[in-house]
């Protein structure tokens, strides 16, 4: 008992190694022991979305998660979101839509985003909404961050 | 719509990027729970199960026991000087004296806990779970005692009693009466007596709301490093980096020169971070453990522990001449101040008739303790309530009236001149011109699809001036460093650079803004009161004239001219008479250090042209005639912000401020058992709109310059939470013909108000 | 969080042999989206040391959909690995309802079926949908394997027929007769994110104009998810129509014993076991003609 667990993963594509015990969320181990703060809390019970990361290829919310459980996972946080200096499109489109007001959700919003439109690149609006009810935000209505969402689809539609 | 200047401004009003845009939406940005430091501890709270009850005793003993724990506080901890007072924000921004001992035991429980949620212990351990583990050792003795959860409970005569040392405030004098109602105000105007005599028609009805959280998604949080120096070190999330200070002085009873307050990023407060929670309780758990010590709260904690608004009991007597002039009014309004005094009341007596030019009205406003948590300021605090009863109301008149219920609003409104009934006489107001907008609109002119419900409302909040400093550092290659005080909790750094970017006619990208701490920058109040671009804004257009006079005055030394002949314009420094001689201010810039130093502005401004903000709302909503649910098809703001600065970020308030409203209306609620325990403490079951229960949200900005403001600026924040609710509660009832007198329009709710 | 250890078993046989040895102190987890908000809860009825980590277990991720032998629902496998499924989407339509709106997409990254069923919440949005698809929990325990229906799974609030040593496997819904049609709707305030108010799960097969065969469940009515027998009696041998579905409403409205809460008064629930037992069942019926 009371002995700490090895997890081996890949995070943004390097191989990180942590500790963690077995009561530890994979969000307490992002933030806590790795250092990736990027992903936020804000109801450690899985109904505001400020923790979504992709696992294995699924977006999920972290704190749901069992650090032991991400034993050999692929795990994708915000802070891969961008390539090196480069934003993402959705990123560059929450800026320069004002999709942000405190920021706390953002993180999770853009990582859920990403994942939208990674298998639907033109979602219509009401997919875009379906798919990000998980993920709440109380500064904006929402109305800034759909329209970020549609403009980051269309420009990356154009480039592609 | 523009009824104002039509001054041709080069960086107002345009939508630059914002300064931090780049850090938050990387992850990189550094909120208050990401903060961290060498040795760190966390702290847990122990909290109440009891809404009421006398604690006998608390024996620490065990907890202090367990491997890994490092400290535990009670309210035996705090300093023994009693009877002091603090000064907090009332929630209109304004500082009034409270009782210390009441902000103490509100934070660390003394003998008594007057809500489920009421903090009594703290705990520091080296992991939060072994702190977790070690609050269920911490053995509290409890008389458990009858809870008062409603006003109508608190009120009525025998109710048991929170305070046995509370008596009533009666008209501005103590009554020496013991009972739950702490204070009894009125203000009045005219005679309503007379009013009422004079009316051909008269509304009266009665209305209940429930207590609401702000709902911000990040929790309250702090890290306290209480140093061998005596010097208290706080990192927090919080609408006020010097509030906190100051009230961390005041608690701990050490001077303000002993405290430096770091203010982190900040994940949303909307008036619910202004009280400061878990930061002096950090401070006593450093203090005993020589180690910082981080404590964030969880999301049950926040709503059983921190500062909702207030629920509230609201009656509305409106008379009228049969062509619409009101002829007297008369609000009587009790609101939750939670377990301690101090409920938003006094803000929304000031509110309920200030859309209006009421000859004759009167306010009775009632300030009553319950055994729920104490309420914080949140986006206009008190006036929805008092808007949701007050503009339906309104819409009523309307109706018996057969006016059309803009036409109604149209022929009462406030303008220049129009005294409240609280005292103060309005200057350049813009309700009139948001009533007008919202007639002119094309939602209000198209026709309502089969089937729905339309309503409309408007609601009025005040802008507050006050303290804030900033200061300017001109870099060598022309751009600027500005710093200032005010927690940006949507964009305001970026607005506020824009002021001193128009006044020294550079781009936007070359001043960088920074929210620096309590040892950096002068005294600035509150992120509150919709105060920050209008007050913080000013300082820095204030701080941005001291640069340019400086650069001016430098230009001049180095033409060896009479500085007076000179002038900037869009960046350039030149004579007004030789046309020859101009400089760029980066020109300038390059040449400081050569020619006398390097250039720095400040200000420190406490302006007083407030001038407060009208908002309102147009809704369309389908009703479920069988399901009682209510969907918002269609949703429009209008807004009078003065000047809008960076527009983006103006409609993303009137959205924002729209959308809780929504919520308010249709599904939040403290849902308490009869024992006083909230039933639904989580985000499943304290139902927020999520983005598909939503519609986009139009908006319509209206600007009408604030004279009291150099570039017309009003705080735009609050007041765009003030009109959903009544506006979605009238829509409602144009859909079913019910008249709803009660929040939140549940499905339930609403099926039943047919019966 | 107490603390608690961790088991990853990668055999229906390990998992048993470690649920066995616990003192009825271990819990399976797939998703683990109710079970790890319990364990920080605190929640009494969730008193559990280890944690016996079910994912890696291969027969319990089978999703096998064939419209000879019918559905098979591993009992780990994510919702949206249902939702996703052609084949689901062709033959059992009616599945989806429920598989897509259990939690938001982030919960059905990791939620399953068969933690929904195990968790017994009077509300799982699951439930009344398996029972109206008649389906059957296969489940293993020490001395074998056993098949149950799913309606005598929950035997009260979070609590099962599943022993302490047993593990739930799949759940498996039989090749529905012809004119087959099913449908799950639920009431809830907010469009997502959600807990029902009220959930209606019916079935149909239509002959020749009149219903052969019916099944009614309703959820969050009752301290389980309850199959309403005189809502059916009041469908099967009738002619399809207004008539014969407003008796299995009211039937259903009649059986429903609610509780006045947070989500709604008991009353209330009652009349929304009419309108949505009224409301699913035209939407069977739809799908019965479509013959979906």
């Amino acid at each position: 008992m009371t002995t700490k667990t090895h997890v081996q993963t890949t995070i943004n594509g390097e191989p990180v190694d942590f500790l963690c015990e077995p009561r530890q969320s994979l969000l307490e181990c992002l933030r806590d022991v790795v250092g990736l703060t990027g992903t936020k809390e804000g109801c450690n019970d899985g109904n505001c979305g400020a923790c979504t990361v992709k696992l294995d290829g699924r977006i999920v919310t972290s704190c749901l998660v069992l650090g032991v459980e991400a034993q050999g996972a692929d795990i994708e946080t915000i802070e891969g979101v961008a390539e090196g200096t480069n934003l993402h499109p959705l990123q560059l489109a929450f800026l320069e839509n004002a999709a942000l007001q405190c920021g706390i959700c953002t993180p999770g919003f853009i990582v859920s985003a990403k994942s939208l439109l990674d298998q639907n690149p033109n979602p219509t609006e009401h997919e875009i909404r379906f798919w990000l009810a998980n993920n709440l935000c109380r500064c904006t209505g929402y109305d800034k961050i759909v329209r970020a969402v549609q403009d980051a689809a269309k420009k990356m539609q154009e480039a592609s | 719509m523009t009824s104002s200047d039509s001054t041709d401004y080069k960086v107002l009003g345009t939508r630059p990027i914002r300064h931090d845009g780049a850090d938050k939406v990387t992850g990189r940005a550094i909120y208050g729970p990401d903060f961290d430091t060498a040795g760190l501890l966390h702290g847990k709270i122990l909290r109440s199960p009891h809404a009421h009850a006398r604690i006998i005793s608390i024996d620490t003993s065990e907890a202090e026991a367990l491997d890994g724990v490092m400290a535990v506080v009670t309210g035996a901890d705090w300093p023994n000087n009693s009877n002091g007072t603090s000064m907090v924000e009332d929630g209109t921004g304004t500082e009034i004296e409270s009782n210390s001992n009441w902000l103490r035991e509100n934070l660390l429980a003394g003998d008594k806990v007057l809500y489920a949620g009421h903090a009594i212990a703290g705990v520091a351990a080296a992991s939060p779970h072994v702190a977790e583990e070690a609050l269920a050792l911490i053995e509290v003795k409890y008389e458990v005692l009858e809870p008062v959860l409603t006003i109508q409970e608190a009120m009525a005569k025998n109710a048991p009693i929170l305070h046995e040392g509370l008596t009533t405030q009666e008209l501005g004098e103590d009554s020496g009466v013991v009972s739950n109602t702490a204070d009894h105000f009125q203000h009045t105007k005219g005679n309503i007596e007379k009013g009422f005599e004079a009316a051909d028609v008269v509304v009266e009805r009665e209305y209940n709301t429930v207590m609401v959280h702000q709902g911000y998604i990040e929790p309250h949080n702090g890290t306290a490093l209480w140093n061998t120096d005596g010097r208290l070190h706080v990192w927090c999330s919080t609408q006020g980096s010097f509030v906190v200070r100051d009230s961390l002085s005041d608690l701990l009873d050490i001077p303000v020169s002993q405290i430096r307050v770091t203010p982190t990023e900040i994940g949303g407060g909307f008036g619910g971070k202004i009280p400061i929670y878990v930061e002096p309780v950090a401070a006593l758990l450093s203090k005993k453990t020589g180690s910082p010590v981080k404590i964030v709260m969880s999301r049950k904690e926040v709503f059983e522990g921190s500062g909702p608004t207030a629920g509230s009991n609201i009656k509305i007597k409106l008379g009228a001449k049969s062509d619409g002039t009101i002829t007297a009014a008369h609000a009587w309004m009790a609101m939750e101040a939670g377990g301690y005094p101090g409920s938003p009341v006094g803000a929304a007596a000031q509110c309920v008739f200030a859309a209006y030019d009421i000859e004759n009205a009167l306010v009775d406003g009632y300030d009553v303790v319950v055994n729920k948590p104490k309420t914080a300021p949140y986006r206009a605090p008190g006036a929805p309530n008092a808007a949701f009863g007050m503009e339906q109301a309104m819409n009523e008149l309307a109706e018996m009236l057969q006016m059309d219920p803009i036409d109604l609003r149209l022929k009462n409104v406030a303008t220049e001149g129009t005294r409240r009934v609280d005292g103060p006489t309005f200057r350049r107001i813009g309700a009139k011109e948001v009533l007008e907008t919202m007639r002119d609109h094309p939602h209000y002119q198209a026709a309502k699809t089969e089937g729905h419900g339309r309503g409309i409302a408007i609601g009025f909040w005040f802008n507050i001036g006050f303290d804030s400093a900033c200061n300017i550092a001109v870099n060598s290659d022309g751009s600027i460093n500005l710093t200032e005080g005010s927690t940006d909790i949507g964009g305001s750094r970026t607005s506020i650079a824009m002021h001193a970017a128009e006044v020294l006619g550079i781009p936007v990208e070359d001043v960088r803004p920074s929210v620096v701490d309590t040892d950096t920058i002068g005294f600035t109040a509150v992120t509150g009161g919709s105060r920050t671009t209008f007050a913080t804004g000013w300082a820095a257009y204030e701080a941005a004239q001291d640069v340019k006079k400086q650069s001016i005055e430098r230009a001049a030394s180095i033409w060896d001219v009479d500085s007076d002949t000179l002038n900037m314009e869009d960046g350039v420094i030149k004579s007004k008479t030789d046309s020859e001689l101009k400089m760029t201010f980066k020109e300038l810039a390059s040449q400081m250090s050569d020619t006398g130093g390097g250039i720095t502005g400040r200000a420190s401004v406490n302006p007083k042209g407030v001038g407060g903000s009208f908002a309102g709302n147009m809704v369309d909503v389908s009703v479920d005639d069988e399901t009682g649910k209510v969907t918002i098809e269609r949703f429009t703001c209008v807004q009078d912000v003065g000047k809008a600065i960076h527009p983006s970020y103006v409609e993303g308030q009137m959205q924002g401020g729209s959308a809780q409203g929504i919520g308010w209306a249709l599904n939040e609620e403290y849902f308490m058992n009869d024992q006083g325990n909230m039933a639904n403490s989580s985000l499943l079951d304290y139902r927020m709109p999520t983005s598909l229960d939503l519609p986009m949200i139009d908006t319509a900005i209206v600007e009408v310059a604030n004279p009291g403001h150099p570039f017309g600026v009003r705080g735009v924040g609050e007041a765009n939470i003030v009109p959903p609710t009544p506006a979605i509660a009238n829509a409602v009832s144009d859909a079913t013909g019910n008249i709803m007198t009660q929040l939140p329009l549940t499905p339930g709710a609403v099926l039943d108000s047919g019966k | 969080m107490k603390w608690i250890d961790y088991e990853n078993a990668k055999t229906v046989d390990e998992a048993i042999k470690i649920l066995s040895q616990s003192g009825g102190k271990a819990r399976p987890m797939a998703g683990g989206t109710d079970l790890i908000v319990q364990l920080r809860n605190k929640d009494p009825r969730t008193d559990a040391d280890v944690v016996v980590d079910i994912k890696d277990i291969p027969d319990l991720n089978v999703l096998q959909c064939d419209p000879k032998t019918g559905l098979t629902i591993g009992a780990a496998v994510p919702l949206y690995k249902i939702y996703n499924d052609d084949n689901v989407k062709k033959y059992f339509p009616a599945i989806i309802d429920s598989a897509s709106l259990i939690g938001g997409v982030l919960i059905q990254g990791r939620a399953s079926f068969g933690g929904n069923l195990c968790n017994a919440a009077p509300s799982g949005d699951a439930i009344p949908n398996l029972i109206a698809h008649n389906g059957i929990a296969t489940i293993a325990g020490p001395n074998g394997t056993r098949d149950v229906p799913v309606e005598d799974i929950c035997t009260g609030p979070r609590q099962t027929s599943i022993g302490n040593d047993e593990l739930l496997i799949s759940i498996n819904l039989p090749v529905p007769a012809a004119g087959f049609g099913a449908s799950y709707i639920r009431f809830t305030p907010r469009n997502e994110m959600d807990i029902a108010v009220v959930g209606a799960g019916v079935s149909v097969n239509i002959s020749e104009g009149k219903f052969t065969a019916a099944r009614v469940s309703l959820a969050s009515v009752a301290p389980t998810p309850i199959y309403v027998e005189n809502a059916v009696n009041a469908l099967v041998g009738e002619t399809v129509g207004d008539a014969a579905i407003q008796r299995a409403a009211n039937a259903a409205r009649e059986a429903a014993k609610p509780i006045s809460d947070m989500r709604g008064t008991a009353e209330y629930r009652k009349h929304l076991c009419e309108v949505l037992t009224r409301r699913a069942l035209n939407a069977a019926i739809e799908r019965a003609k479509e013959g979906k």
